[in-house]
């Protein structure tokens, strides 16, 4: 069987390139994928500690899935408001660079 | 077992419904203006079944209803924090008729927005289990991302995407902290979590629940817009339509602390010694970055979100003092909840006052408020008193939250602390003064009077005299605070 382990570092791994994807594109719909694996990279890691870590029979058996199912369902809403507001966006300056949003500063 | 405990949720369902008819309702009747008096009905239902629970909590042993297997709870603190939102989301409807009608055709959906991000935040105080505190606080975060969105014009678009994709990050982090936490403690239960880490020693000393509650304050302290989570604030505050800045600087602040104050009283107060210098540290940096940027800002509204910050980090030294208190029911949660309430009449009527000015003189550059002492008495007088009370002056309520709060801070050791925050508001004078000056002894551009609505200046009355209020008779709110508080533990 494997290891809980390797879960977490798959995760922590997944996690990490998602910030550095939010750190690093330049374009909104890419910083809208990098948080996304973020988000998947929480689920892996809800997913395994539920597997793995919590008995048998006990209240908190599924506890990790339905916390991961809830993450799933928030981020589909939340990537629905953001390319509502990203096509919004670029008909305002016809691009989606999020260097050139930069109207409001200190 | 749920319809027994659904009656617990009265108040977030009616306000949900509410929003709906409103909806229903702009689709329906041709007459816009009747959505505002209707919105604010809305707010009396669940205003009226709040009063109820909290009549029949005087009648129960202990005093809290925990409901849907340990996942919610009404308590004497949850239904504290949502009179105070429903009260600020109220007084924000109140003033925001003018601005509503630059929605055009998203009226409707203005009103039910708010409403739905004030069931979010009445959520948040009530959550006692990490899943619904999260489900609670995105409910809040993504109704407001389309508030701030509603103008539409490039500024408005531009705070609405930078929020959204912090608000996105932040939450993601703290997710991850959730998941450390309930991967070391097998619960996502706050009480559960707190059991666990008291009987299963070696837990304590887990780099990954430090890490996790590092994580955990990432999503919380972005709400509150403390240091270092405030980017989005002063571009936000510019960028969304003022009214909907109002409500941001008040009830998402007071939410935040709530679960702030929830999740690290009940789940990690074995770990006080730990969060206790992190909130201590936040407090400090906070305070001075938003005191000094301030200083230079020439936007009413850009000053305010800084005036924002400093004003998250004056809060964050009563968190600090319960941390070093050892047991938690000390002073410093009553200061919290104190300053909450006087820093939501405080900001609604400074925000009141900028809405009605700003949108008269079609600016909001601080020295384009020349002489408006003149056009309007009242109105310059309601912001002179607001910001009088933000400096920490008395006779207002701000001089007491201050107090208050140095006070919890001076207790518990923690005279460095106060001293900062003195300091900070010696610092915050200058530029609150440089305001009243230009309203007061600056030339108006014109001679035209400044008209304001009826609602808006009723609402500004009310803010007005409730700081006043807090400021001479300090005493009824401390009492309010104190049942508040005591059935937290």
């Amino acid at each position: 069987m494997i290891n809980i382990e390797y879960y977490l570092v798959l995760s922590a791994a997944i996690f990490c390139i998602g910030v550095y994807g939010v750190l690093a594109r330049r374009n909104a719909i890419l910083i809208l994928m990098s948080i996304e694996l973020m988000l998947q990279a929480v689920n892996i890691n809800l997913i395994a500690f539920s597997t793995y870590l919590i008995p048998k029979g006990e209240l908190e058996e599924h506890l990790g899935f339905i916390f991961a199912i809830f993450v799933i369902t928030i981020a589909a809403a939340e990537v629905g408001l953001a390319l509502g507001i990203i096509l919004r966006l670029y008909r305002n300056r016809a691009s989606v660079n999020v260097d050139e949003v930069n109207l409001m500063k200190w | 077992m749920f319809p027994a405990d659904l009656y617990l949720l009265m108040p977030e369902l009616a306000l949900a419904g509410m929003a709906i008819i409103v909806i229903l309702a702009d689709l329906v009747l041709k007459r816009r203006d009747l959505l505002a008096p209707l919105s604010l009905i809305g707010l009396a239902v669940p205003v009226a079944l709040s009063i109820v629970l909290w009549l029949k909590l005087d009648s129960i042993d202990p005093h809290a209803l925990s409901g849907f297997s340990g996942f919610f709870v009404v308590d004497y603190f949850s239904l504290f924090f949502k009179f105070l939102i429903l009260g600020a989301t109220a007084l924000v409807i109140m003033a925001s008729r003018e601005s509503v009608t630059r929605f055009s055709r998203f009226q409707g959906e203005y009103y039910a927005l708010i409403m739905m991000a004030s069931g979010g935040m009445m959520l948040m105080a009530a959550a006692t289990e990490l899943v619904s505190i999260y489900v609670a606080l995105e409910l809040s975060a993504l109704s407001t991302v389309a508030l701030i969105a509603l103008l539409k014009n490039s500024r408005s678009i531009e705070a609405s995407m930078k929020f959204l994709i912090l608000s996105a990050i932040s939450s993601a982090v703290m997710l991850y902290g959730m998941a450390l936490v309930f991967g070391l403690t097998g619960s996502t239960r706050l009480l559960d979590i707190a059991d666990r880490l008291t009987s299963v020693s070696e837990l304590i000393d887990q780099p990954a629940l430090l890490l996790g509650v590092i994580f955990i304050i990432t999503g919380f302290g972005f709400k509150i817009s403390s240091v270092p989570f405030q980017m989005w604030v002063p571009d936000v505050y510019e960028g969304a339509p003022t009214p909907v800045a109002a409500y941001l600087s008040v009830a998402s602040k007071a939410a935040g602390f709530a679960v702030i104050i929830r999740v690290f009283f009940l789940a990690f107060g074995s770990l006080t010694d730990e969060w206790a210098l992190l909130f201590a540290v936040l407090a400090a940096v906070s305070m001075f970055i938003g005191n000094l940027v301030a200083i230079a800002q020439k936007n009413i509204k850009r000053m305010l979100g800084y005036s924002t910050i400093a004003h998250a980090g004056f809060i964050m030294v009563g968190l600090a003092a319960i941390g070093r208190e050892g047991e938690l029911l000390g002073p410093g949660v009553e200061s919290i909840l104190f300053y909450l309430v006087a820093y939501a009449a405080t900001n609604l009527g400074a925000f009141i006052a900028v809405i009605a000015i700003s949108s008269k003189i079609n600016s909001e550059l601080i020295d384009d408020y020349a002489g408006v002492a003149r056009r309007n008495p009242f109105l310059a007088f309601a912001l002179a008193v607001s910001l009088v009370s933000l400096m920490g002056l008395p006779p207002t309520a701000g001089f007491w939250a201050k107090l208050n709060v140095f006070n919890a801070a001076i207790e518990t050791d923690l005279v460095w602390l106060a001293l900062i925050g003195m300091i900070n508001s010696v610092i915050s004078a200058y530029f609150y003064l440089r305001v009243i000056k230009t309203m007061y002894l600056s030339p108006p551009a014109s001679e035209e009077r400044i008209t304001a609505d009826l609602p808006l200046k009723a609402a500004l009355a009310i803010a007005v005299i409730g700081l006043l209020f807090i400021g001479i008779v300090p005493g009824f709110v401390m009492d309010v605070v104190e049942t508040a508080v005591g059935t937290l533990a």
